[in-house]
């Protein structure tokens, strides 16, 4: 799950992370007055999910309290369209105000996984305000990694380490090797998957605060964290994929025109690839999990169908523990329910398969039946052709 | 064969649960010794014949379980984990699907420590369908009817297409030697490197399909692995064609971050170590009766 930069500001400074003052809002009037009491220079930073906001024009520093009204009126309710949102853009619905701070040096400090190792590693670089991938890309030694097991905790050694490698000195080295463990401490305590300080500012008084900060977190975990849990967004996230999570079902809307409906996420990716091959474009990802029932077999369907791209479906299922019979039964009532004008090619395999494909040919609708995967796909891109 | 068959003697730790419950009975009856079942508060109680304890450390001595299968919901799955491991048992399946990554990441440095003082365990999952020795013993939820006795080994990240493989194999007259889901979370117990090292020893393995999927570079150390160490035909397919960059594809691990872990990447990678990559799972069995010239 992400969140918004001022979320996780304030996630990070319960930690002692150092950020910069400053408030949230969705109002231009009480934009002027933070920065007011922020002492009249201050930065209007749209508050959408995407990076890349300063390019696309939201983010911008005031000099004034009415400049920042002005910035802020200009900001909120803006589509802004970044390198990340894509054409569509974003609707700003919030601002955060900031005071506007001297600025020395900018440099890169993040957690991941190290999915390799099993454990958390800190990356740094001197590169700040680039992506992290690119620096990887243009010079992958410009990077410092250490690897951190959060059973013991990180070690001073390491934060120096970093901090050496960053080329920070005198007071900066002082307040960037206590950045660092409050960092990872954060990181691991609020079960977080990532968290990037893009730039991690040096100020030319020698304070290292986040001014940028990005923290994306472990669905698996929020049930141990329902503050955070309380962030969520759903107006950043797709409406069909807001509305899949309510039944459990696992939903990624992509740009294709073929509908896809597959038990098992490996064989649902699979079953895009399939599409692809044979020529055609699969319009989302969606994995009906391992022991579905008709109800959520039905809104599988009806979730598929509200894509208005979708010109055919393909429902690809290997009845392991899941009963053909109850997948059969979900499509023929979701079809009745939703008086279907697309073709649906069905491939079952698995447990009562004879039963499942005897309710599909007796149902008396247009479903075509398909035996094996490669012929399901060359059926379906047939059909939207 | 490896790791699991006649000689496994079966506990399921959430053998109670709903979940666990059917698939400890969908186990017992394909023939696999289920011996105990672990439930906290539930000890000495007896659940369809299976005798239930409250520790997996009374059920191994009272049993002698050399195995166990996890069914326990994920906020509690890392620490029966531990458990079993600390009261001995040798391979521990984990089928919970939606343990925090955390959690996992304590599970490893946990079973680091017991692998540190010579005790050995191995960790299958999480988030997986189990393993199977077709014929001998089926630890998981995998549909037993669909395997057959034989010599391709299968390993893979993902459930259901591990069943689509095993299908066409049998389909194609080609039994399995052992199956495994090493499963699909980012921090898992038993790799894929982990996997062809006991292949590559079992003389009842003739061949391996690899199954991957994008995300994460596994697929990749595996293919360093084959380069260097494995002398038998391998098979392989990658998930993910088609899958956008920064998107979770269905399993917790199952994601291009930063450009890395694309499929293509991982077909280059796995070709270049003379593994045979289909383009489409439709092909995984027939490719594999080609490499083996039947």
């Amino acid at each position: 799950m992400k969140v918004h930069e001022y979320q996780a500001k304030s996630l990070l400074a319960r930690y002692g992370v150092p950020v910069p003052r400053g408030e949230v809002t969705d109002n231009p009037e009480e934009a002027r007055q933070i920065s007011k009491r922020l002492g009249g220079r201050a930065v209007v930073k749209a508050q959408i999910h995407a990076g890349g906001r300063g390019k696309g024009g939201g983010v911008k520093v005031a000099r004034t309290p009415d400049e920042a009204y002005e910035f802020a009126k200009k900001i909120l309710g803006m589509t802004l369209i970044t390198a990340q949102t894509g054409a569509e853009g974003r609707v700003v619905q919030k601002v955060l105000v900031e005071e506007a701070l001297d600025i020395d040096r900018e440099l890169y400090l993040g957690i991941t996984l190290d999915r390799g190792r099993g454990l958390p590693s800190m990356m740094a670089s001197k590169f700040g305000g680039m992506e992290i991938e690119e620096v990887a890309a243009k010079d992958a030694s410009a990077i410092v990694r250490e690897t951190i097991d959060p059973a013991l905790g990180m070690f001073p050694f390491q934060a120096r380490k970093l901090a050496f490698a960053l080329g920070l000195s005198g007071e900066s080295f002082k307040k960037g090797i206590a950045f660092m463990p409050a960092l990872f401490r954060a990181y691991t305590e609020m079960d977080a998957s990532l968290a990037e300080i893009n730039p991690l500012l040096v100020t030319k008084a020698g304070d290292v605060l986040a001014l940028d900060a990005k923290m994306t977190f472990d669905d698996n975990a929020l049930f141990r964290h329902s503050d955070i849990k309380a962030m969520r967004d759903l107006t950043e996230e797709d409406p069909l994929e807001v509305e899949a999570s309510k039944f459990g079902l696992n939903y990624i809307k992509l740009d294709g025109s073929v509908g896809c409906m597959v038990n098992g996420a490996g064989l649902a990716m699979a079953t895009m690839d399939l599409v692809k091959l044979a020529g055609g474009e699969p319009a989302n990802f969606l994995d009906v999990g391992g022991g579905a029932n008709e109800e959520q077999v039905k809104n599988a369907f009806r979730i598929i169908l509200s894509d208005k791209n979708v010109r055919g479906v393909l429902i690809n299922i290997f009845g392991g523990i899941m009963r053909c019979d109850i997948i059969a039964n979900g499509v023929v009532a979701a079809v009745r329910e939703m008086g279907l004008s697309l073709p649906v090619v069905v491939r079952l395999e698995g447990t009562n398969v004879d039963l499942g494909k005897q309710i599909l040919r007796e149902s008396g609708l247009k479903i075509t039946p398909a035996d094996g995967l490669a012929d399901a796909a060359r059926k379906v891109v047939e059909a939207v052709r | 064969m490896i790791w699991v068959g006649k000689q496994t003697r079966l506990l399921v730790q959430g053998l109670t649960g709903r979940e666990g419950s059917f698939h400890a009975l969908a186990s017992r009856d394909y023939g696999t010794a289920v011996v105990a079942g672990v439930t906290p508060g539930k000890g000495g109680t007896v659940h369809e014949g299976i005798p239930v304890f409250d520790t997996v450390a009374d059920a191994v001595r009272e049993t002698s379980a050399n195995a166990s299968m996890v069914f326990v919901p994920p906020p509690f799955a890392a620490d029966a984990v531990v458990e079993a491991a600390d009261a001995g048992v040798p391979l521990i399946a984990c089928i919970t699907e939606g343990i925090p990554t955390n959690d996992m990441v304590r599970v490893k440095a946990a079973l680091a420590r017991r692998a540190a003082e010579g005790v050995a365990v191995r960790l299958i999952g999480p988030n997986c369908p189990g393993i199977i020795t077709p014929g001998e013993c089926k630890i998981g939820i995998m549909p037993g009817r669909i395997h057959k006795p034989g010599t391709v080994g299968v390993i893979s990240r993902s459930g259901t297409l591990t069943y689509e493989a095993v299908d066409q194999l049998t389909r194609l007259g080609l039994g399995q030697s052992t199956v495994i889901g090493i499963g699909g979370d980012p921090v898992n117990g038993t790799s894929f490197i982990d996997c062809l090292a006991a292949f590559s020893g079992d003389d009842g393995t003739e061949a391996v399909i690899l199954i991957g999927e994008i995300g994460g570079s596994a697929e990749e150390e595996a293919a360093c692995f084959i380069a260097g160490n494995f002398g038998k035909p391998v098979v392989a397919f990658i998930a993910g064609q088609t899958a956008p960059p920064g998107r979770r594809m269905g399993h917790a691990g199952a994601i291009i971050a930063g450009g890395r872990g694309t499929a293509a990447d991982k077909v280059k990678a796995l070709e270049a170590a003379g593994v045979a990559v289909v383009r489409s799972p439709a092909d995984l069995g027939s490719r594999m009766k080609e490499r083996l010239g039947r």
